[in-house]
């Protein structure tokens, strides 16, 4: 019987089965950010274990919230980035270089095929688009992390999703992720991995592909992940070329984590995706999901584009396409946040921040804030937000706010009409 | 910083699928970074007909009883901290989302499933008066009682989740192994 490329992770990084059915794994990157680790960061020392296991696999990030917006959030990062200088951790990202997490680290080539990967963030599930197992975890998974690089997992379990057909013009990784989720339920993949396959994703740019395993979690899934391919070594050439030569021998490298044909499944799920319209949610579930025509004409009061969903050069050029020389409705306010400086300046070099300013968006450093109503474009109740980001939970956005999530192409839309709009009528 | 749990005792209902850890403690109280200061949001943002974050009902509770896919969302420990800190040790439902799940044992505390016909029967309990809750961790049973009526049940838990509870919690386990 062949393997998943999760068992193959799972196998090569078994440090330890202290029960049936529990796996301790040595992990590759403990990745922090400041909201999540500074409690663990008390506990280490409160315990007197202020200890990292390794520095160079340890990488950290202020992002949910910065610059720091008050005495509280200035306190998070001041605990994260003592910590981070007292244990000499070299990948430490602050203000000026700092982005959101799930889009820089990958960025930086830290994410790599085969590796497992846990931070104190639900999203972490996005770097599955790289062939690696990454799970989010609570503070006490994180601190044993950093104390002891391992952490403990059942048996993975997969569910297959095959992604077949072609996408139509307009629509996106998002939509298929969003059109996924409606279908498998907020718990339908309780304790799987999402497995994603099929010639949609081989099409798909690492930069989708970050997409749909993002989402994974909306669905309950403790990761999404791809294939590694030409795609994935592409991606990671200016950081691995020199540990491998030639794109072949990369190649050669990361096709030992893929899953063998005859691995067997928990489910396999196929969608046909070549009808696919552009999709939007509503209510407070990321299940809610409907075709955008049918919810065409809902007010919105703001559009957010960013997150570590859809705060990626390929989303900011989406938007852009749609934005250029069209003007954001009077009724409505827009937010874009580059996810990470790199973005941002390309961006920049591209026309892109032109374009969107010029539209009367306002344009933020890169920083995950308003996405869970932290900063930078919170709702006031009763309004609602055309979304790019991943949860539309009750209050997410601000108490009493709605939160409609979606790609950024129909976000960019909404912005001109104010309303509900599928990009395509345009 | 764990400090030995107490499980069992008065219960509430939150008779709903799909609590999302946002609902729980949303996340403008993120910024606190000591669990006891979570205190007084609990479940501040729960959407649910009755319900009533600044209750009695709440306030004497150690116990909550609730459906399925309970914690979903957001990885923050938070969730399980604010239960900690208002005295809520054990959860009972359906099911869970896994990281809520996963938080809850690491912190020495009960996540415990029961089937949906035995959820239903505690529910169906809450219109008789206050629900006390028996726990047996070792013998895995729960007692039910309100008004006089009683009701058995037996759980599973896990031999991992087991012994972090009897540990304390994941980093005393890991500590003391690893």
């Amino acid at each position: 019987m062949g393997k998943t490329i999760a068992e193959k992770i799972f196998a090569a990084h078994l440090r330890d089965e202290p029960f049936e059915g529990t796996r301790v794994l040595s992990l590759d990157r403990v990745l922090c950010h400041e909201i999540t680790t500074p409690v663990a960061i008390a506990d280490l020392v409160w315990r007197e274990k202020d200890r990292v296991f390794d520095r160079n696999k340890i990488k950290a990030v202020i992002d949910h919230v910065t610059p720091s917006k008050d005495s509280k959030t200035a306190l998070q990062a001041k605990i994260l980035r003592d910590w981070a200088r007292r244990h000499e951790i070299p990948d430490f990202f602050d203000i000026g270089h700092n982005g959101v997490c799930h889009a820089i680290f990958p960025e930086k080539g830290y994410i790599r095929p085969g590796f497992t990967v846990i931070m104190g963030d639900s999203h972490t599930c996005t770097h599955g688009a790289f062939g690696a197992f990454a799970a989010g975890v609570g503070t006490t998974d994180l601190e044993v992390g950093i104390l002891k690089g391992v952490c403990a997992f059942r048996e993975p379990a997969t569910i297959r999703i095959n992604i077949n057909g072609s996408l139509s013009q307009g629509v996106v990784a998002k939509d298929v992720i969003l059109h996924v989720i409606g279908q498998l339920g907020v718990n339908g993949a309780t304790d799987r991995i999402l497995e994603f396959r099929g010639p949609v994703v081989d099409a798909m740019s690492m930069e989708a592909r970050m997409t749909l395993c993002n989402m994974a979690i909306e669905a309950g899934g403790t990761c999404g992940v791809c294939m590694p391919d030409m795609t994935t070594v592409d991606y990671l050439w200016p950081f691995i070329e020199e540990e491998f030569g030639t794109k072949e021998a990369a190649l050669a490298d990361y096709s030992k984590w893929v899953s063998d044909a005859d691995a067997s499944y928990d489910r396999v799920l196929d969608f046909d995706v070549t009808t696919l319209a552009p999709q939007v949610t509503f209510d407070f579930k990321p299940d809610c999901v409907k075709p955008v025509a049918d919810m065409a004409g809902t007010r919105i009061d703001q559009v957010y584009i960013g997150t570590c969903t859809n705060g990626r050069i390929e989303d900011l050029r989406e938007a852009a396409a749609v934005l250029k020389g069209k003007k954001v409705a009077d009724s409505v306010r827009g937010i874009v946040s580059p996810a990470t400086p790199k973005i941002f300046n390309v961006a920049l070099k591209e026309g892109i921040i032109e374009i969107f300013m010029d539209a009367g968006f306002c344009v933020t450093n890169p920083t995950c804030g308003a996405c869970l109503g932290m900063s930078n474009g919170v709702l006031a109740e009763g309004e609602a937000c055309a979304s790019t980001s991943n949860r539309n939970f009750n209050g997410r956005m601000g108490k009493g706010g709605m939160v409609h999530l979606m790609s950024p192409a129909t976000a960019a839309a909404c912005a001109i009409t104010g309303v509900i709009t599928d990009a395509r009528t345009l | 910083m764990s400090s030995k749990k107490i499980f069992g005792g008065s219960a509430i209902v939150l008779d709903r699928a799909d609590i999302n850890t946002d609902e729980i403690i949303p996340a403008k109280y993120l910024t606190e970074v000591t669990k006891e200061a979570l205190t007084p949001y609990i479940l501040e943002d729960l959407k649910l007909d009755g319900f009533d974050a600044k209750g009695e009902k709440l306030k004497n509770a150690s116990v909550v009883v609730t459906r399925t896919n309970f914690g979903c969302g957001s990885s923050r420990e938070h969730a399980p901290w604010v239960f900690e800190v208002n005295g809520v040790h054990t959860v009972i439902a359906e099911s869970y989302a896994r990281i809520f799940r996963q938080n809850m044992f690491n912190c020495g505390m009960l996540a415990i499933e029961l089937p949906k016909g035995d959820i239903d029967q505690i529910v169906a309990l809450d219109a008789d008066g206050v629900i006390n809750i028996d726990i047996d961790v070792d013998a895995q049973k729960i007692t039910a009682t309100a008004n006089g009526k009683t009701l058995d049940f037996s759980f599973e838990v896990s031999p991992f989740d087991k012994a972090l509870v009897a540990a304390g919690g994941w980093v005393e386990f890991a500590d003391a192994r690893y």
